[in-house]
């Protein structure tokens, strides 16, 4: 085995591993605990949040010790050609299991707008559920008032909606960023397989100012819609998928943000060569795949 | 083990042997019952007939497997064939299959559709599903009532009882109030629940149908014979979830007008005491009635609740503290919990007789007498 | 880990091998990552079986003898998301770990330090699950369907189990990736996807699975967390949403779920059938294509499992028809092992009698399964011991007996010693005996109308239930069997050579038995002479 390049790279025994998962146990284990406290007590502090602090400085440690591995290895040219392609595979089966996922909220909302909803609503076979059940209750989307308003009227467990957040605003220049971050990651990665590497620097700031930007907007509507608008995951079906959507996507966002930020740090340290750059291109997926996902939500969660 | 048991299973036994017998499939319960309604019969025949189908495609396919096991054995000093392939057999053991699965598909289709068919009614019973009870709703006749396990039953089937089921009469399948209709009527179900999912379902009818909090699903049945009919809930629906039985008594159509008149002035007694004034040892029996009745699967009979499950009542700050309180938790329940909201199960004086009852048995002794009118304030 | 550890000797003297816990802990070595994880399922099992005793015991007669009712329901619930989450998936993940690379050619795993997380995951969410046991409000009670709104109403358990399922998936996703990559990256020069062995397209088909269904499941937990915890109403109507509505989500996951559960041993029975019958594989192609349609099909039928919810005519009649027609690619799979023991020179080895059952009784359960899927009739079966009889028959005689004829069929290879033939069989034939005295009377629980998840019932349903419950404790105590027959295997089991078996072929045959800590770190040739069984 003289030249590395000729065989498949497999790692020494690793301890992140193990820790890993054991911090990702101690990170769950808090959550769990803290949830338990909260619905005992009202009050968040406490044991659980102590541990889920401890699991998710571990989880961040083990992020950054594996990655670190990971980059050592990759700098001193161990990984050969096949070993890349496992990535790639390896990132392209990540990004699918984070569609799939998506598509579980996507869903619920599909059914709640054509299925759920209308029924309660009387249409079709529902004539009776909304006659004996949820008498006045009416199908319209958005779903302002819930079932429960129609007959319990201000005992209603949930929150009234005043007025949703219209598509042609914020979230149309959310869009514009989105799609433009999009376009920006994409110029980087030509300048970087031109190798100019002020290009690709810039270039990679400008997509992760976009990011923030992105987020923080989307942070800002949310105060919006709790402070002003009676828009929150109380408020029945839209709140719930509204919420669950949008926040898992604006978490996406700040992950892929943040990844990027790290491949910005690399590049500015020379990382990356004009044909070896895996972890950029992943990172690039990832925020194509973030960008898509935005677009169905524009569509279906704002506009129509 | 009693004798009773050991004949049983010598019974069962030999039924198994003799599994062709037609009279000891009913006898042991080997088969589905065919029940008295069209659905039922229609049903039933559509399983014997794809049972029937699979027999045959069975004997076929396992013959075919166990000739070649007898045969092709090294044993017996066969050289194997090494042939993989054969694109001709290989369409026929697709299209065969899928020819059966069509005919099999025609007749089932059909029931479905005759199934759906709920339209037409004469009668419309709305039951809702509680934690642990069944609630009938006559529409038509505007009288309801609630369903539950017998009083033998459920004594026998506590934790170590003692008590031999085999010594009580329908064991689990019977009922304080059994639902009663006609025969030769279409009657219209339709299901719901208050809590939790149940499924409301009398194998004779020939079908079960989920009900769930919030939604109505409808059903019909045409009973055409008299008899009594027993079910079960069939969907998980928590602890209780073996003893919220179902009896269900077909009866002529004169015998049915008796029993709903009687019904509707059952209710009307019933209501006719939420405006007067109760006096403490009639709230207190009749809260134990209700007690017994609905809040003892949880709550226990001594009033200590299941350590880790379900709270006791025992000096509890809520039946101990304000009454504003207690009345709040049984009417409106504790969300995210088992404990129900109860006023919507429970008339005025049920509520007030339980508070009462509660707040005065067990050791607490706070002397409150809690009025149905107070209760009929907060309604 | 230990009877892996008790065979270190026997490795060649070149391959430096790391030793102590850390071998363990730390391991990047598909091998010893297979044996963690077939050792916990093995682990598991005695686990998930044990609460299965509970159940057997308490329905021996009826009046509630031995336990709560919410402590029965407990055993239910629990025993299901052992037998699933903890014994039949990671066993067939270790099947994987261990067969995969060695039958393409790989030097290992393509990630193998993803692969040593994915195993060591697993324990330490199994500790979250059963640790809800010592919770108030106790273990997660609800059936392993989770159905809302009876499992928000569980105790301090519920987040506990909403992460042990993120956990899980975790684990399963990551597992999954790995094995795609190894199979489309790893395979030795000369291997096309037409020349892979069975068990490995299995694989491929099943990883799909996994990635496509694992993070829906995910999905619909985090929204039950929601709905208890931040007031969302996914699945409560007051609020617009339907408690119907997470079981249709559940079910997309749950019903690829299940053949995530029998994909694998159609794979290790694919491999045991033809090394028996002397003879290659009939109809490999169809065989492939089979498996895909299989896998492609169980996207669409989930709603079967939820007739009785009140679906409108048209989607009781679409699920029916698509949950009918996955009985036609199984059959070509059924049709195409029967053909191949055809004409061939069968031995009936222990490997062999347990793929020979499992072709047999698995049908059972694929019938009663087309059965259920049957919409007016499903109206009786569901929710009886119908379907638990059905479901066991596919999952106890189906998959679990696959996972054991494949343990049987490899263990020399792993181990390098042969097991005791004779005790194989006595375990072959104790077990397939008494599963059937156990699930099958079951059939006629449930036609007879007796309900599934329920600890105490009707008298007329007494005979039944105590020959099933007889039944299940030989088939419980017959199991301890199985271990010793492994613990012999691997101290006083003969040496075993590297073919083993008379008819096996494959590039896992070529290798020593035990092979190497590492093999294939120079990739083989592969010839048509190697190339699949
Ligand atoms: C390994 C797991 C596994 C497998 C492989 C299957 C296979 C099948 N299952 Fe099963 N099933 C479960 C595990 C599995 N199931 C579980 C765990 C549950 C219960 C979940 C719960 O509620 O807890 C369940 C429940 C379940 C239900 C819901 C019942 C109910 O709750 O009311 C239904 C209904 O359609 C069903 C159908 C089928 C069908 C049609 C197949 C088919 O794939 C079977 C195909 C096979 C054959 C048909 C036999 C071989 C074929 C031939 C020899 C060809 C010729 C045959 C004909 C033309 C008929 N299953
Ligand atoms: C792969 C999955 C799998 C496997 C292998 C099994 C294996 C077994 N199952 Fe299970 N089962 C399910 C999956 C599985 N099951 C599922 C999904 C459900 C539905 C749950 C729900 O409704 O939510 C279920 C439900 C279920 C029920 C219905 C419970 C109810 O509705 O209330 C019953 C009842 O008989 C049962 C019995 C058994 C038995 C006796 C075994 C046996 O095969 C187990 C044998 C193994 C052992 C016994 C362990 C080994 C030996 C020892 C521990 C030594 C000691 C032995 C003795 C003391 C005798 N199972
Ligand atoms: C399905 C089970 C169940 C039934 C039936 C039930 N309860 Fe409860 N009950 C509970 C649970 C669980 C709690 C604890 C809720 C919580 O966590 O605060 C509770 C709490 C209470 C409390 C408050 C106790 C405290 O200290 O917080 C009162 C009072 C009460 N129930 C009264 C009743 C009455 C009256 C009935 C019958 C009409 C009844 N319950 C029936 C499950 C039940
Ligand atoms: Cu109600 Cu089960
Ligand atoms: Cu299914």
């Amino acid at each position: 085995m003289s030249n590395p390049q000729d065989t498949y790279f497999i790692p020494e025994p690793s301890k992140w591993p193990v820790l890993f998962s054991l911090a990702l146990f101690l990170a769950f284990c808090g959550t769990a605990f803290m949830f338990n406290q909260y619905l005992a007590t009202g009050n968040m502090p406490g044991f659980g949040s102590h541990l889920l602090l401890l699991g998710f400085v571990a989880v961040f440690y083990m992020f950054y010790v594996w990655f670190r591995d990971v980059i050592d290895e990759s700098l001193s040219g161990v990984y050969n050609n096949q070993v890349d392609i496992s990535f790639r595979w390896g990132m392209a089966w990540f990004i699918f299991s984070e569609v799939m996922f998506f598509a579980a909220f996507f869903g619920a909302l599909f059914y709640a707008r054509v299925y759920s909803v209308p029924w309660l609503g009387g249409e079709g076979a529902g004539a009776a559920t909304n006659e004996f059940l949820w008498p006045a209750f009416e199908n319209v989307w958005p779903l302002l008032a819930t079932p429960d308003m129609t007959v319990d009227g201000l005992a209603s467990k949930f929150t009234e909606i005043k007025e949703v957040i219209p598509a042609f605003d914020i979230p149309a220049i959310n869009t514009i960023i989105l799609l433009s971050s999009g376009a920006t990651v994409t110029f980087a990665h030509w300048a970087l397989k031109k190798n100019q590497r002020a290009g690709l620097c810039w270039w990679l700031f400008a997509t992760v100012f976009l990011g923030f930007l992105f987020v923080i907007l989307q942070a800002g509507e949310y105060v919006h819609a709790y402070n002003d608008l009676g828009l929150t995951l109380n408020s029945g079906i839209y709140g719930s998928t509204f919420f669950l959507l949008t926040g898992f996507h604006g978490f996406h966002v700040t992950m892929g943000a943040t990844m990027l930020t790290v491949i910005l740090l690399r590049s500015i340290s020379g990382h990356f060569t004009k044909e070896n750059h895996f972890a950029f291109e992943a990172v690039a997926w990832y925020w194509h795949f973030v960008d898509v996902v935005w677009l169905g939500l524009f569509i279906f969660v704002y506009w129509l | 083990m009693s004798a009773g048991y050991m004949k049983k299973i010598r019974g069962a036994v030999i039924s198994l042997f003799v599994l062709a017998a037609q009279p000891a499939w009913a006898e042991y319960g080997l088969n589905m019952p065919e029940g008295v309604t069209p659905l039922s019969r229609n049903i039933y025949d559509l399983h014997m007939l794809i049972f029937y189908i699979c027999c045959v495609i069975a004997a076929v396919v396992f013959g075919v497997m166990f000739w070649s096991i007898f045969r092709h054995r090294k044993s017996r000093g066969v050289k194997a064939a090494q042939f993989h392939h054969n694109t001709t057999v290989e369409i026929i053991w697709t299209a065969i299959p899928m020819l059966i699965l069509v005919l099999m598909a025609i007749p089932a289709t059909k029931s479905l559709i005759l199934i759906e068919s709920t339209g037409d009614s004469d009668l419309t019973i709305k039951v809702t599903g509680h934690q642990w009870r069944w609630h009938y709703q006559y529409i038509e006749e505007d009288f309801g009532f609630f369903s539950s396990l017998a009083p033998e039953s459920n004594e026998a089937r506590q934790l170590k009882s003692g008590i031999d089921p085999g010594e009580i009469e329908n064991y689990l399948l019977e009922v304080d109030n059994p639902v009663v209709v006609p025969v030769n009527t279409k009657i219209r179900f339709m299901t719901t629940a208050s809590d939790v999912i149940h499924a409301w379902w009398v194998p004779a009818l020939g079908w079960k149908r989920d009900s769930i909090p919030g939604f109505i699903n409808e059903s019909w049945a045409i009973i055409e014979e008299e008899g009594t009919y027993r079910g079960q809930c069939a969907e998980l629906c928590g602890r209780d979830h073996a003893f919220m039985p179902i009896v269900l008594k077909a009866v002529s159509e004169d015998e049915y007008y008796d029993w709903a008149g009687d019904m509707m002035v059952a209710v009307m007694d019933a209501e006719a005491g939420a405006d007067r004034e109760w006096a403490m040892d009639e709230l207190m029996e009749r809260g134990e009635q209700v007690y017994s009745t609905f809040c003892v699967a949880c709550h226990q009979v001594n009033g200590m609740g299941i350590p880790g499950a379900f709270k006791p009542l025992v000096g509890s700050p809520v039946t101990t503290g304000p009454l504003d309180g207690h009345i709040d938790t049984v009417m409106n329940g504790v969300a995210g919990t088992a404990m129900a909201p109860f006023g919507m199960q429970l008339n005025d004086v049920d509520v007030a007789s339980v508070i009462t009852y509660e707040r005065n048995s067990w050791g607490n002794d706070l002397g409150d007498l809690v009025q149905p009118s107070m209760i009929a304030e907060r309604r | 880990m230990s009877y892996a550890e008790t065979h270190e000797h026997h490795h060649d003297d070149h391959d430096h091998k790391p030793t102590g816990l850390g071998r363990w802990l730390f391991s990047t070595n598909h091998k010893d990552i297979g044996t963690m994880y077939l050792v916990f399922a093995l682990i598991m099992f005695f686990i998930g079986g044990a609460m299965a005793m509970v159940v057997r015991a308490e329905l021996f007669q009826p009046g509630m003898q031995y336990v709560d009712p919410q402590f029965f329901n407990a055993m239910t619930t629990m025993h299901a998301l052992v037998m699933i989450f903890g014994v039949i998936m990671p066993a067939g993940v270790g099947l994987a770990n261990w067969m995969v690379p060695m039958m393409i050619g790989a030097p290992d795993m393509a990630l193998p330090r993803m692969n040593n997380m994915s195993f060591w995951i697993l324990p330490f969410a199994f500790t979250m699950l059963l640790a809800t046991f010592f919770m108030e409000g106790g273990a997660p009670a609800g059936g392993w369907t989770m159905y809302p709104p009876l499992i928000t109403q569980l105790g301090d358990g519920f987040p506990f189990l909403i992460f042990t399922v993120h956990f899980l998936g975790v684990s399963s996703i990551m597992g999954a990736i790995n094995i795609i990559a190894t199979i489309f990256n790893m395979r030795a020069p000369g291997m096309g996807f037409m020349q892979l062995p069975l068990f490995v397209w299995t694989w491929i088909i099943t990883a799909f699975l996994l990635i496509a269904s694992m993070p829906v499941l995910a999905g619909a937990v985090t929204m039950l967390l929601t709905d208890k915890y931040f007031g969302t109403s996914f699945f409560i109507a007051a609020g617009g949403g339907d408690p119907v509505m997470f079981q249709h989500i559940f079910w997309f996951f749950g019903h690829p779920e299940v053949y995530i559960l029998i994909l694998p041993a159609f794979g290790i029975v694919s491999q045991i059938i033809p090394t028996f019958s002397r003879k290659p594989l009939f109809g490999y192609e169809s065989m492939v294509y089979a498996t895909a349609a299989i896998a492609f099909l169980s996207f669409f039928v989930w709603a079967h499992h939820m007739f009785t919810v009140g679906m409108p005519l048209a989607g009781e009649l679409f699920f029916m028809y698509a949950t009918m027609s996955i009985a036609v690619p199984t059959g070509v799979k059924v049709f195409n092992w029967i053909a191949t023991m055809w004409r061939g020179a069968m031995t009936f080895e222990t490997p062999m009698l347990f793929a020979l059952s499992f072709v047999f009784l698995f049908s059972i359960g694929g019938f009663s399964g087309l059965m259920l899927g049957i919409t007016p009739a499903d109206f009786q079966y569901h929710d009886t011991y119908f379907v638990v009889a059905h479901f066991h028959y596919v999952l106890v005689t189906g998959a679990l007996f696959a996972l054991m004829g494949g343990a049987y069929f490899w263990l020399p290879k792993w181990t390098g010693h042969m097991y005791d033939e004779k005790l194989g069989q006595l375990h072959f034939w104790l077990s397939v005996i008494s599963v059937n005295v156990l699930f099958f009377p079951q059939h006629f629980l449930g036609l007879a109308g007796m309900p599934r998840r329920i600890p105490d019932y009707a008298v007329q349903f007494t005979e039944w239930n105590m020959i099933s419950s007889v039944g299940g404790f030989v088939f419980g105590i017959s199991q301890l069997l199985f271990v010793w027959v492994i613990i012999k295997c691997i101290r006083e089991g003969k040496k075993a050579d590297e073919q083993v078996w008379e008819g096996a072929r494959g590039l896992e045959w070529t290798l020593p038995s035990p092979p190497p800590f590492h093999t294939f770190t120079i990739p083989p040739k592969v010839d048509e002479a190697t190339a699949h069984s």
